[in-house]
């Protein structure tokens, strides 16, 4: 758990960070998100104290992280950041056993941690070890970068834009890895990121910030919903607030009973899967299927009228 | 690659045998000796005189390294910004000062023999490693010298785990452009009475005798040529380690 | 305190050292004392970099004024013969005084037009001091004025091997660089040759251009009669201009190969022949670069022309080198001084140049 209070830091005239508090919550992702200089790097960084804050408080786990040594506590929290950041003169291995190394682990139990998470990202551990990060993808060494953070199983990571150097499909699929590891190990997750698409994908919770300040603190569906500012409504995208809300609503809320033809759609579908299918297909209604078979029908008009309700 | 490894090993060769049995060379280096004189120079053994020269390098070149290096490192730290610029001052008016006059000039200082060459060699020798140094230290990947910070690497260890060795090919460069000059002034450092292979080329040029001062300056020549090639292969291998190469093509 | 300056009975022996206080009348040591102080002071300001440069100068004028004044009272008691030189102390505060100068000045950054008005200030101040006599009493100045018609001489022949051997360099030079940008096959014959003649030893260099130069004056017939002789100007020339060779020719090649690809496609493009593309486009663009080289050349012949001294090729070596055996310091100083003078404003000069290169096409971009 990461609780950060009235954290402040001020640069000369200009305040980067104004009072800013919120509560990441044990196993959950928040998605700090925002525009350039809206100050959410200035946030992350403050957390492992790359920046030493003006005023305000964090605490880790309870514990206020003003009072311990700053490598100490940079030790304790994995910390990712865009474009990898991975030691172009150690081996994929020893990138990865970095912490681990600093903690005075076994060479034998960091070798195998370092085994462990190659394989839970899709890479072969004997063929990937010892290469170099320059002879990797672009995507590989993102994988890589992550693998770095989660090595010494921290229970709390940051990550400052983790998949903005990436191109969008290697993106998409680094984004669900993560979600996937990340339910998986029950860690607690602060992301810094840009694009408000990935905020709602990946965050349990949101934190829209602009010009230093926080506007919303939120779950996606109600940043989606009820966007508590102009400037959170645009960031959202006026014309895209529907549909980013009907991604966020899956197929088993508004099942019904009824008869419908053609293809079926999986229950835990998203509306706006759902809503793509009926208009390709031009059909009024498709068949809802939970573990193979139909439950019932999800109909246009329950779609549109869920919609309606949102705005 | 096969071929570059048969030319090294060949030169070796000629280089130990000209330093360890002259005598070999006398029908080649006879045409080049005035009429009925001496043909390989005795006076010393040049062995001796290698050794002393190569000696006066390495520990003129390692002093400036560890001295350069050293203090690039003060420079780039936050607490030795303020001497940044000054730095730059020195190195740019240092880099403009000839070689021989240093030399010249530290005779009056340390009166003659090897000690003003050595003072010479090192206080050129500092300048290339310095400069490199800077840029090496300057031109650090920022990405990865945050991930350091951020996954709680001191400083200490910031700077001998990722600074130093991602450096290391620049100042290396550095190292090898200052070795270099030091194996071509260490020559002149004989004029001021230095023992080193200079003395050979100097007895050539006052008794008028070209074979002396073909073999002088075919052993520094080859000692330079073969240091010179086993430094930049240490630096391709550093750089190819860390990508540098591909990157750069 | 180290001692400020020097005095001995004749040119060679060993010297007594002389305090500052004991060198000039206390008025006069106060003086220098006040300004120095108030040199390093003025300098210590570090937002007023004009501020500093005036400190510096006040300081220097302080220390030559004792160093003159001192001097005239030294040699007031002793013999005929007697010498005084700046000692340890002297040199130490100079340099001090001379790098916080050198700081203030790259602190200002001033244009090239501004640097070159301050470098013409500076030189011709020192050439005013050296012209009234107040230094004559000094022993490099002693030594000086016993050969002062040989030292023209060899600053004329210095300046003709740096200058004219980096001359030929460059006409040989940048079209051996402009082949070997537009030939591979001709870049890794050429490049590793220049490379290798760059190791060899300058000494060794200009002892084996003898032979083969005497070789040549000796069997080319009418070589003797243009000057081309084994010891003299031409081995030391030739020397110099192998030096040379590399760092203009790599240079060039560098300059060329890193032009933007989309401006010499743009140039052809528009109907350029290769001759125009490289004469408008290519050359003017890799200009900087080129000049750059040009600059390291020249300081690096200035400094390696002393090395001509040894073989009878002329310049400030013959005095640094007949210092050297006569241990002479005064005569060494006499040689290095105006050796360091030269690559020093030589530097100066064509940074100046690269500058100017550096903004003339941003301005003149139509």
């Amino acid at each position: 758990m990461i609780e950060i209070d009235a954290l402040t830091k001020v640069y000369g005239d200009t305040t980067a960070v104004d009072a800013v508090s919120l509560t990441v919550d044990t196993a959950t992702i928040t998605a700090v998100v925002g525009t350039s200089g809206s100050g959410k790097t200035t946030l992350l960084r403050m957390i492992n104290r790359l920046v030493e804050p003006t005023s305000g408080s964090v605490r880790i786990n309870g514990e206020p992280a003003g009072e311990m040594a700053p490598h100490l506590l940079r030790r304790r929290i994995g910390y990712a950041i865009q474009g990898h950041g991975l030691f172009p003169h150690h081996s994929v291995a020893r990138n990865i056993g970095a912490v681990p190394r600093l903690l005075g682990w076994s060479r034998s139990d960091i070798r195998a941690r370092v085994d462990e998470l190659l394989t839970l990202f899709d890479m072969e551990p004997a063929s990937f070890r010892d290469r170099f990060p320059h002879e990797l993808s672009g995507g590989q060494q993102q994988r890589v970068g992550v693998a770095r953070a989660l090595a010494s199983r921290p229970d709390l990571m940051l990550m400052d834009e983790p998949f903005g150097a990436l191109d969008p499909i290697i993106r998409a699929r680094a984004q669900d890895d993560l979600r996937q590891i990340q339910r998986k190990l029950g860690s607690t997750i602060m992301l810094v990121t840009h694009d408000m698409e990935e905020a709602i994908r990946l965050g349990d919770k949101v934190a829209v910030m602009d010009d230093g300040r926080l506007l919303q603190y939120a779950p996606p569906a109600e940043i989606v919903a009820d966007p508590a500012t102009d400037f959170v409504a645009d960031l959202i995208g006026d014309t895209e607030r529907p549909m980013r809300f009907l991604s966020l609503v899956p197929v088993s809320e508004i099942v019904e009973d009824g008869p419908a033809d053609g293809t079926a759609i999986d229950s835990g579908a998203s509306l706006r899967d759902a809503l793509s299918a009926s208009l390709w297909t031009d059909r009024e209604a498709l068949p809802v299927t939970r573990d193979g078979t139909v439950v019932g029908r999800v109909t246009l008009e329950a779609i549109r009228a869920r919609a309606a309700r949102a705005s | 690659m096969r071929k570059g490894l048969i030319l090294r090993g060949l030169l070796v060769a000629l280089l130990v045998a000209l330093v360890l049995r002259p005598e070999l060379f006398t029908p080649l280096f006879a045409p080049f000796a005035p009429n009925g004189g001496p043909v390989i120079y005795q006076r010393t053994s040049l062995l001796s005189l290698s050794l002393s020269h190569l000696g006066l390098v390495a520990v003129a070149s390692g002093l400036a390294t560890v001295v350069a290096v050293s203090l690039a490192i003060l420079v780039t730290r936050p607490a030795g910004a303020a001497f940044r610029p000054l730095s730059r001052t020195i190195t740019n008016i240092g880099q403009t000062f000839p070689p021989v006059a240093v030399l010249a000039l530290t005779v009056p200082v340390f009166g003659f023999g090897s000690g003003p060459t050595l003072v010479a060699l090192f206080l050129y020798g500092l300048l290339p490693v310095f400069e490199n140094a800077m840029t090496g230290f300057g031109t650090l990947p920022p990405r990865t010298m945050e991930a350091a910070r951020g996954m709680g690497l001191t400083r200490w260890q910031q700077l001998w785990q990722v600074e130093l060795p991602l450096a290391a090919p620049v100042i290396l460069t550095g190292i090898r452009l200052s070795v270099v000059i030091s194996l071509g002034t260490a020559t002149i450092g004989s004029t001021v009475a230095a023992a080193t292979l200079g003395e050979v080329i100097i007895a050539g040029l006052l008794t008028d005798n070209t074979a002396y001062v073909l073999q002088g300056g075919l052993i520094v020549g080859i000692f330079a040529v073969l240091l010179y090639d086993a430094l930049v292969l240490v630096e391709r291998a550093l750089a190819r380690r860390m990508g540098r190469v591909q990157q750069a093509a | 305190m180290l001692p400020f300056g020097v005095i001995r009975e004749n040119r060679i022996v060993l010297g007594e050292d002389v305090a500052l206080w004991a060198m000039a009348p206390p008025w006069a040591v106060s003086v220098t004392l006040a300004a120095v102080v108030a040199g390093l002071a003025m300098g210590l300001v570090r937002s007023r970099q004009w501020l500093r440069f005036a400190g510096s100068l006040v300081g220097v004028g302080g220390i030559v004024l004792t160093l003159t004044i001192g001097a005239r009272a030294l040699l007031a008691d002793a013999g005929e013969l007697a010498r005084v030189s700046p000692a340890i102390g002297f040199w130490l505060l100079l340099l001090a005084l001379l790098l916080l100068m050198a700081d203030a000045l790259s602190a200002m950054r001033p244009g090239p037009g501004a640097r070159f008005a301050i470098l013409v200030g500076l030189l011709g101040a020192f050439g005013a001091l050296l012209g009234s006599g107040a230094l004559m009493d000094l022993s490099v100045m002693q030594e000086y004025a016993g050969r002062a018609a040989s030292f023209w001489t060899a600053a004329q022949r210095h300046v003709a091997l740096a200058i004219g051997s980096l001359a030929a360099a460059a006409l040989v030079g940048f079209p051996l660089g402009i082949l070997c940008h537009r030939r591979a096959k001709a870049r890794g014959a050429v490049l590793p040759v220049l490379s290798l003649l760059q190791t060899i030893p300058s000494l060794a260099m200009f002892g084996l251009m003898i032979p083969i130069l005497s070789w040549v004056g000796a069997s080319v017939p009418g070589a003797r009669a243009i000057g081309i002789a084994g010891i003299g100007f031409a081995p030391a020339f030739l020397a110099l201009f192998l030096y040379s060779l590399l760092p203009v020719v790599s240079n060039t090649v560098a300059g060329l190969g890193t032009l933007p690809p989309a401006t010499l496609e743009a140039a052809t493009g528009m109907g350029m022949t290769t001759r125009q593309r490289l004469m408008r486009v290519e050359l003017p663009l890799a200009l900087p670069v080129i000049l750059a080289a040009i600059r390291i050349v020249l300081v690096q012949n200035i400094g390696l022309a002393v090395i001509a001294g040894l073989i009878g090729g002329g310049g400030f070596g013959t005095f640094v080198f007949q210092g050297l055996n006569q241990t002479a310091t005064d005569l060494i100083l006499l040689g290095a001084l105006p050796t360091v003078l030269m690559a020093i404003v030589a530097g100066v000069l064509m940074d100046i140049c690269v500058d100017l290169t550096r903004r003339a096409p941003k301005g003149a971009a139509p």
